[in-house]
């Protein structure tokens, strides 16, 4: 197989799993590093590479439009960006010590985490009222475009959010992931934001958590441009497209099949890091 | 001068961003019609780790690498460009609660700022 050959493969199936991952919202990221590892055979730490710039890619793509929007809450996602790059630093400090193996073996668990995740019901909270003092210090409270208009909502637990994106900041910066998945569990689960706002802001604090470990891994020189040239460029326009045809209706059952496929990967990823395969 | 608001600034970030995604896209993909062209018939190998050169590391030995005509370290450039974005978007955050002296923020972000420039 020629580098040609090789780039077109690399560009389409970067382009189905940008596409999959914007559909079904559960990110490009899980599914790439898996499809360079088992089916292009490439380096995990090459993988983890192209899939840290792709992240960087989809996800400030995708904040610029919500941004504008005045979904996202801008303030609560740069006093939690404190926690993910402090997190992502030591994450891919980590990378750099841990081996393949031990490193394929985090990654399926860390992907059977996000896929059931992603099934778990979704309750929109909202929650109103002055909120607590640390809150209202930081600013933290906001509003969003609802559908009665604006929308004031309260955020609560912000140590333990804080505490678990600086475990979403480890694995993004240990995995190359955006660990969008966790980040957005802190927010829901943990600060009770409204799901929108929890989800945009997640997005937007992708970008700059990545960028963070992106430093320690372009030193280290795990970020190849002949690796990454296709999977960002493929990623980057099967996001765009997934955006654009966005529909509701048959999104659900494309998820279940999308998460099959992530346990499957998942398994597959698990069973290579104990046999040292990978 | 006129009052510095929140809206402002978050419609300036989402133009940073955008433009920049853009703009690395479009350094990214003429250095991989350069690559392609000059290597395209060789043999990838990805399967062990060796590691990147210099010129794919360093700003100095990348741009005369770049005006050598070579496509790889211009895809790099790209993804530097790219890395750099949400950067400069917390630049520009700083910059934007500076005006609007929220002085809570600026350090906060700041903090940030100094944990991924400490780091490259």
């Amino acid at each position: 197989m020629t580098v040609l050959v090789f780039s077109a493969l690399l560009f389409v199936g970067a382009l189905a799993a940008g596409l999959l991952g914007s559909l079904t919202g559960l990110g490009g990221g899980v599914i790439l590093i898996p499809l360079l590892t088992l089916l292009f055979k490439v380096d995990i730490h090459y993988a983890i590479g192209a899939s840290l710039v792709s992240v960087i890619a989809t996800s400030s793509g995708a904040a610029a439009a919500y941004v504008r929007e005045g979904i996202s809450n801008i303030r609560l996602g740069m006093f939690l960006e404190v926690a993910t790059t402090l997190g992502a630093v030591g994450g891919a400090f980590l990378a750099t010590y841990l081996s393949t193996s031990v490193i394929a073996i985090v990654f399926g668990i860390v992907l059977i985490v996000s896929a059931v995740l992603s099934f778990l019901k979704q309750s929109d909270n909202l929650v109103t009222g002055a909120g607590s003092p640390l809150t209202r210090v930081l600013k933290l409270n906001g509003s969003y475009p609802g559908p009665q208009g604006q929308q004031a909502y309260t955020v609560k637990n912000v140590v333990g959010g804080f505490l678990m994106m600086n475990v979403a900041g480890v694995l993004s910066g240990l995995l190359g992931i955006g660990s969008g998945a966790l980040k957005v569990l802190a927010m829901d689960n943990i600060m009770r934001t409204p799901f929108k706002v929890s989800t945009t802001t997640s997005n937007f604090m992708i970008g700059v958590t990545a960028a963070a470990s992106a430093g320690i891994y372009l030193r280290r020189g795990y970020i190849d441009p002949g690796l990454s040239m296709p999977v960002m460029l493929g990623v980057l326009t099967g996001a765009f497209a997934g955006s654009r045809i966005m529909t509701k209706a048959r999104v659900s059952s494309l998820k279940l099949v999308f998460a099959l496929v992530i346990l499957l990967l998942a398994v597959e990823m698990i069973f290579n890091g104990i046999h040292h395969n990978i | 001068m006129k009052k510095v608001k929140d809206e402002d600034l978050e419609r300036i970030i989402g133009q940073l961003l955008r433009y920049g995604v853009l703009l690395s896209s479009l350094v990214v993909l003429a250095g991989g019609v350069v690559y392609l062209i000059r290597h395209g018939r060789q043999l990838p190998q990805y399967g062990t780790f060796y590691g990147e050169p210099d010129k794919m590391k360093q700003l100095g030995p990348m741009w005369k690498a770049i005006l050598r005509g070579e496509g790889r370290p211009l895809i790099e450039l790209g993804l530097l460009i790219l890395i750099a974005t949400p950067i400069a978007r917390i630049l520009f955050s700083i910059v934007g609660y500076l005006l609007e002296k929220d002085y809570l923020y600026v350090m906060i972000t700041g903090v940030v700022l100094v944990v991924i420039l400490w780091n490259i």
